[in-house]
């Protein structure tokens, strides 16, 4: 089935199996592979792109659900002359990351949480990163990071 | 890992989705938010032949107060019913469990009727509605029907809808400023309730539904018998598995499962109490 969508503001048109995942469209038609599988099965949030702005496990949708869609990816969240997004910046400074395995999945969980909620309390960013495992940094500096990117 | 092969088609509405689905036969499938079926799909514990796409039906998206009850379009994502201010004002103990369904990203995609539909008794807003007195709009080729949430569920993802039967709307009564509290107990983030127990109160009058006590949600008569018999929380919720037939799984033995309807129910009653 032909889709057309739009990714970092590029437009992808392709001919998809419809039983093509919404990341592999990303990492092997898109040839985007910053977004990355962990688990594969829903449950720990590395393949979050925003899907229309908001956060989406693009492991757990059909690449046909997205036809029409405006997607952004972690590729998409630097400025063109290569500066970081405000968010990725505080990762940086907080040491929100160690492998950076999750990093890219937190960053777009991050982004999304803080569209919805721009002052959140460190309750309510634990929270919001639910859906997000880390496995290296215990969470804590990535939960700094996200206060420090609302706070600036 | 990738889900078998399948034909997909998309519906423009619910009219048009029942029409595929009945061309298709009983191998084709609605396809809403895709957070039940994808998952099982891709561990081919679910191969549909033809999935009908009814995630774009955008008039069954919505939230909207009809007399004394709210109606809430099937389409209608978690996110929605989470941050509705509507559900807030009449009917908050749904909005507040629908913010409790799986994580942020599940619930900008899950929807109410995919939910309802999926009939799993461990998910939340099955025994949330029961336990509210909901009832569930389905369309078929022969027209609407309504069912109570309380004949809805057969067991385990099995429930009264037809193949070609579609959910639509599911309309919940205004809870009148009754008290209310949702407890649900888990071991991690985002997992589905090892137990959990909806439940509101309004003088001697209330409602208990329990998550994950038997192969369907359960409204736990028993308890609500108490309670207008004048029990304490206490020993009201002694009842509390009076309806139950929990199943021992890798996370709560039977006996380990009764404990604990009968303290979050306890919990429920003091917490939802005038
Ligand atoms: C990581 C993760 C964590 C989760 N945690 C929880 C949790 O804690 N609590 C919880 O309750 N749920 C949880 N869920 C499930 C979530 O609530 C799903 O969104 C919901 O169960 C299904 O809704 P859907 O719209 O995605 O339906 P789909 O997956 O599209 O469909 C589910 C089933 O219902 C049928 N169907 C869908 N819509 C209709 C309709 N309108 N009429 C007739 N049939 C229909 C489909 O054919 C399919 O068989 C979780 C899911 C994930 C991926
Ligand atoms: S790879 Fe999608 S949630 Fe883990
Ligand atoms: S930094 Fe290694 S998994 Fe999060």
């Amino acid at each position: 089935m032909d889709i057309t969508v739009t990714i970092n503001g590029k437009t992808h048109t392709a001919d998809v199996e419809p039983r093509t995942l919404l990341v592999q469209f990303i990492r092997e038609q898109a040839g985007l592979t910053g977004t990355n599988i962990g688990c594969d099965t829903s449950s720990c949030g590395a393949c979050s792109v925003h899907i229309d702005g908001e956060a989406a496990k693009s492991c757990t949708l059909l690449a046909v659900q997205a036809d029409g869609c405006s997607i952004t990816t972690i590729e998409g969240m630097a400025g063109d002359d290569g500066s970081l997004h405000p968010m990725q910046q505080a990762f940086m400074e907080n040491h929100g990351l160690q492998c950076g395995y999750c990093t890219p999945g937190m960053v777009m969980a991050a982004t999304s949480l803080l569209a919805e909620n721009p002052n959140p309390t460190e309750e309510e960013v634990r929270l919001g990163l639910e859906g997000n495992l880390c496995r290296c940094t215990g969470y804590h500096n990535i939960v700094q990071s996200v206060l420090a990117c609302a706070k600036s | 890992m990738i889900p078998a092969a399948f034909d997909y088609v998309r519906a423009g509405s619910a009219a048009e989705a029942i029409d595929l689905i009945g061309q298709y036969g009983d191998e084709a499938k609605f396809l809403a938010g895709g957070h039940s079926l994808v998952p099982a799909m891709k561990l081919r514990l679910a191969q549909p032949t033809v999935l009908v796409d009814i995630g774009r039906v955008a008039d069954l998206s919505y939230i909207r107060e009809d007399g004394d009850q709210i109606a809430i379009g099937a389409l209608t994502r978690h996110m929605d019913v989470e941050n509705s201010p509507v559900l807030a004002e009449h009917v908050p103990l749904l909005a507040h469990a629908a913010g409790h369904v799986g994580d942020p990203q599940v619930r900008h995609r899950g929807t109410i009727g995919g939910s309802l539909a999926h009939a799993d008794p461990a998910s939340d807003l099955p025994a949330t509605t029961l336990a509210l007195g909901a009832t569930y709009v389905a369309q078929g080729p022969n027209g609407t029907r309504e069912i109570a949430a309380a004949d809805f569920y057969h067991g385990y993802f099995t429930s009264a809808l037809a193949p070609d039967e579609m959910l639509t709307e599911i309309r919940v009564p205004k809870m009148g400023g009754a008290g209310w509290s949702f407890q649900k107990f888990n071991r991690r983030a985002q997992d589905w309730a090892i137990v959990g127990v909806a439940a509101w109160q309004r003088g001697s009058e209330c409602g208990v539904g329990l998550v994950n006590m038997a192969s369907t949600p359960v409204l736990a008569s028993s308890v609500a018998s108490a309670v207008a018999g004048g029990a304490s929380a206490a020993d009201a919720a002694e009842a509390a598995a009076a309806e139950a037939d929990p199943q021992a799984d890798l996370n709560a033995s039977v006996d380990y499962r009764v404990h604990l309807a009968k303290v979050l129910t306890r919990r429920a009653l003091e917490a939802s109490a005038g």
